[in-house]
């Protein structure tokens, strides 16, 4: 698997990103945001976690149209592997490859916990884990609360598009909404941190399979 | 633009003494312009100058084998092996964050993350220990909400985990909050970057955010106690950018690694000045700067303006001539600016040019060292008042006086609002002792904890002092660390009373006599004065930030005791009440001699838990709150009970020094207590974890119940 990890100024989990798909076996391209191609033969963008360009506004609002994100979506439309991570989730709500919004917590604190989370959408992201799991990942955000209109939601639900749901909801995100995926399951976006979770050391290692299961689904056949 | 004539008025609102400015006019032999009377206040200010405490922090013990660079740079550099060193500081921003709580403990993490990454390191933790009124006090919701946001805030930001800390609440903080931020980084131990500059003729460079008219006159304002005029003080305290330190971290870090930098300095405290006079001291050059030439987001900025401000994000180098191209192109990638603003010269002048107009034309080396010293008058204070006869109290009433006050329960609320696992390398998080991040891409690890208990260093500040560096080095041995070196933040009242540097030298003795007897020397540190508001200084609070080694990460004694483990206490209990935080909690009490600190029974106890740690499953310091409070801890941390023979106030809240809580596994605890009589260290089996019910004695609660208490009393008194 070819991974490339793009780099906006602000992000600060591009390394950890790039660990985690490399720790998986993959081989990782660091890719910078004012960069217009990906390398060839890309076959997982990963959109990390951060502060893409401060969000001092609305998050990755600026990110979404940095030159690179015309190939992140040209690389969507032919059916490429897509993965946002927090801020990542929100560059790809704002670039409109993910529908839905991610709105300020609504507790309007910041919150970084792990958090339990339940396996709810069939995926090469998720098919690692098995449907209906109870995982454990970590969460850092002050802009986590999914929101979306109610056609949206119900299209999503009803598609089976949620990839995971929170246990006991941090944030106030509608129907307990953590990850969602794209109508060809090929874009995820989700807040948890699975590259934050990859082995014991870390206080939990369920992030791994998510990892590896992109490793199986990207493997010559 | 003229600048005004300087007259008594004006010398006195810039904080210097009438005998400070007799000092000015003998260096120049006339009379200062606006703009070199300003760059003087800045230089030697207290907060810059440190002339109040400099006779004593000469008193401290800095090296050792693992010192690569001590006190007098950005921060201390530390041999951790394999060729990399960890940089680290702590430093106040108290003043600011009682005005602007926000953007004053904002500015505070990355003023102390610049600090680390000048000389070359990547942030890989942070801590902050923070005291705050009470709880009850007006202000004090609103100092906790700002502060623990602005900390948030810029951390999660710029992307550096917040690994431990500590939160304490107590009345003498009510007009002064004290907020010490401190961070680490790590670098390889042969590319360290230091300040001094070389060569003549070499550019001076300034890199970064653009100069407003932000924080001028900060350094001073920090340099005074407060009155009811502090909401004029606002415009004083800077705002801070993550975003442009997080880039201004990788610009620098890729400029480094170029090879383009002689020497780099941070803009702190007083910007341009102090970092353009360190830099040319240290060098034993002169420096001439063309304001002209400084990127400034406002017009019409002074010189004394620019020369004063304290906006944020901003560093100054000096840089190798041929290289001048390829950094620019680093500081372009990164979007950030990159000015030639002046070089270094022969001679020993500090110039200021703005606007073909020489602003200020000072002799460097007598600007920079030149400051006033004091040996102000101190002594020592009277004895605390005898420790009354213990009220009548139950263990189990006493536990929930602890956990119900918000300095003792449990600090979620604060510590979920901090990103604490970004770059994926923490393995122990806060909550439970020190925290630890591993050194990436090895199998080593830090651990990180920072400690101070205020009312033994009132009660006696040598004790005080001793004690609190004691705690510091027990935390990191609780994690299985060998301790290294520490940082010091010393935050007190009005020096210029006597009881108060007597506080400060008290604490400074005993701080000096355990780093010595422990081998745990300061390596950086910064000195808090004037907090006082209305002449009501704050508790001494001289925080000790300490960092331990883990050589590899299988030595960790991390983990969580497990029902069926035997609790043992390492170290003697003659149940010491005096200064106890169950006597100030429960019974507003703070009486008593704080516990004695035997500095070679810590050493002597560290050594056994860390020779042992193969048989220990946790470990505790035993501190604040003593046995009960620990054995809770970790139980609660665990969702398990524990059992504790011991049923008598004293022996379960005494607070007795040298003292470790560990939960041995079962067929452990034979092994561990025969070896601890072999080598001579008291060992007590204390009680065993399990079971759904916290035990004290013959009295007992459900957990369950323990716990709601201990995790919402925090939000309870400040949400």
């Amino acid at each position: 698997m070819k991974a490339a990890v793009i780099t906006f100024p602000g992000s600060n989990c591009d390394r950890d990103l790039a660990v985690a798909f490399a720790a998986a076996g993959a081989d990782v391209a660091r890719v910078w945001h004012k960069d217009t191609a990906l390398p060839a033969g890309t076959d997982v963008v990963g959109i990390p976690g951060g502060f893409s360009f401060g969000d001092y506004l609305r998050c990755g609002a600026i990110a979404a149209r940095a030159p690179i994100m015309a190939a992140v979506a040209a690389h969507a439309a032919r059916g490429g592997f897509v993965i946002g991570i927090c801020n990542g989730f929100q560059v790809l709500t704002e670039a409109g490859l993910l529908p839905g919004a991610l709105m300020r917590n609504a507790g309007l604190r910041f919150v970084c916990k792990p958090v339990d989370l339940i396996v709810t959408g069939q995926s090469a992201f998720t098919d690692g884990w098995a449907q209906g799991a109870r995982i454990r990942l970590p969460i850092a955000h002050h802009d986590g609360n999914y929101q979306a209109a109610p056609e949206t939601l119900a299209r999503l639900e009803g598609e089976g598009r949620v990839a995971l749901r929170y246990a006991q909801n941090p944030n106030g995100a509608a129907r307990d909404i953590a990850g969602v995926l794209s109508e060809n399951r090929r874009v995820l976006g989700l807040m948890p941190h699975p590259e934050r979770a990859i082995e014991a050391a870390q206080g939990g290692s369920d992030g791994a399979a998510l990892f590896a299961a992109l490793m199986g689904a990207t493997a010559p056949a | 633009m003229n600048e005004p004539a300087i007259n008594p008025e004006i010398v006195a609102a810039h904080g210097l003494k009438p005998d400070e400015y007799e000092r000015i006019l003998a260096i120049l032999g006339r009379t200062p312009s606006f703009t070199e009377l300003g760059i003087f206040s800045a230089m030697w200010n207290e907060h810059c100058s440190y002339k109040s405490s400099k006779k004593w922090l000469r008193t401290l013990p800095t090296t050792g084998p693992q010192v690569i660079c001590g006190p007098g740079e950005n921060a201390g550099v530390v041999d951790i092996g394999e060729g990399l060193a960890v940089v680290f500081k702590m430093e106040s921003h108290n003043h600011p964050s009682y005005i602007e709580p926000h953007q004053g403990a904002a500015t505070g993490v990355g003023g102390i993350l610049r600090d680390v990454f000048t000389m070359g390191a990547r942030p890989v933790a942070a801590m902050n220990a923070l005291s705050f009124g009470a709880p009850d006090h007006p202000r004090t919701a609103h100092l906790v909400k700002g502060v623990v946001e602005g900390i948030g805030g810029y951390g999660n930001a710029f992307g550096v985990p917040t690994v431990a800390g500590e939160v304490r609440f107590h009345p003498a903080y009510n007009g002064n909050c004290l907020v010490n931020a401190f961070a680490a980084g790590i670098a390889r131990a042969d590319a360290i970057f230091y300040s001094a500059a070389s060569g003549v003729g070499m550019p001076v460079v300034y890199l970064g955010a653009k100069t407003g008219r932000d924080g001028v006159g900060g350094a001073t304002m920090a340099s005074a106690e407060f009155d009811d005029t502090i909401e004029e003080k606002r415009p004083t305290v800077q705002v801070g950018d993550p975003f442009t330190e997080k880039r201004l971290l990788e610009a620098c870090l890729e400029l480094m690694a170029s090879g383009a930098v002689i020497s780099i300095q941070d803009m702190g405290a007083a910007g341009l000045t102090c970092s353009a006079v360190e830099m040319g001291d240290k060098g034993g050059l002169g420096i001439r700067l063309d304001l002209d030439r400084v990127p400034v987001r406002e017009t019409g900025m002074t010189a004394y303006e620019m020369m004063l401000s304290e906006s944020q994000e901003r560093m100054l180098m000096t840089l190798r001539p041929e290289k001048e191209a390829e950094a620019r192109a680093i500081f372009a990638k990164w979007d950030l600016d990159f000015a030639l603003i002046g070089e270094t010269i022969a001679e020993d002048r500090f110039l200021i040019l703005r606007g073909n107009e020489v602003k200020a034309d000072l002799p460097l080396s007598k600007l920079a060292s030149s400051a006033p010293e004091y040996d102000r008058p101190w002594t020592l204070p009277p004895p605390p008042p005898p420790l009354p006869e213990l009220p009548a109290i139950g263990a189990i009433a006493a536990l929930r006086a602890l956990i119900g006050s918000p300095s003792h329960a449990c600090k979620a609320w604060v510590w979920e609002q901090y990103d604490s696992m970004v770059m994926g390398d923490t393995v122990r998080a806060p909550g439970l002792g020190a925290g630890v991040v591993r050194v990436h891409g090895t199998a080593r690890a830090l651990a990180f904890t920072a400690d101070v208990t205020p009312r033994y260093v009132k009660a006696d500040p040598v004790e005080g002092g001793r004690q609190a560096v004691a705690e510091a080095w027990r935390n990191l041995v609780a994690v299985g660390a060998r301790p290294l070196a520490a940082t010091d933040n010393l935050n007190f009242g009005n020096p210029e009373k006597p009881e108060i540097m007597g506080q400060f030298v008290g604490a400074i003795r005993g701080i000096g006599e355990a780093c010595r007897a422990l081998d745990f020397p300061i390596v950086s540190g910064n000195v808090s004065l004037y907090n006082e508001t209305d002449g009501r200084a704050i508790l001494p609070t001289p925080s000790i930030g300490g960092v331990g080694l883990i050589e590899d990460l299988s030595g960790m004694i991390a983990g969580l005791p497990e029902a069926g483990d035997v609790a043992i206490v390492i170290g003697a209990t003659t149940g010491h009440l005096g200064q106890s935080a169950l006597m100030a909690e429960a019974f507003g009490i703070e009486a008593g001699p704080p516990p004695p600190v035997d500095l070679a029974a810590e050493r002597r106890h560290g050594a056994f838990v860390l020779a042992r740690r193969a048989l220990i499953r946790a470990a505790a310091d035993l501190s604040d709150g003593g046995l009960a409070l620990a054995a809770f801890e970790m139980a609660e941390a665990a969702g398990i009970g524990v059992a504790l023979e011991a049923g008598d106030i004293a022996t379960l809240f005494g607070e007795d020094q040298a003292r470790y809580l560990l939960a041995v596994r079962a067929g452990d605890a034979a092994a561990l207590m025969a070896a601890a009589a072999a080598d001579g260290v008291p060992a007590t089996i204390a009680g065993r974890f399990g079971g759904a019910d916290l035990r004290l004695g013959a009295e007992a609660a459900p957990l369950a119940d323990l716990s709601a208490l201990y995790r919402g009393a925090f939000e309870a008194a400040i949400g």
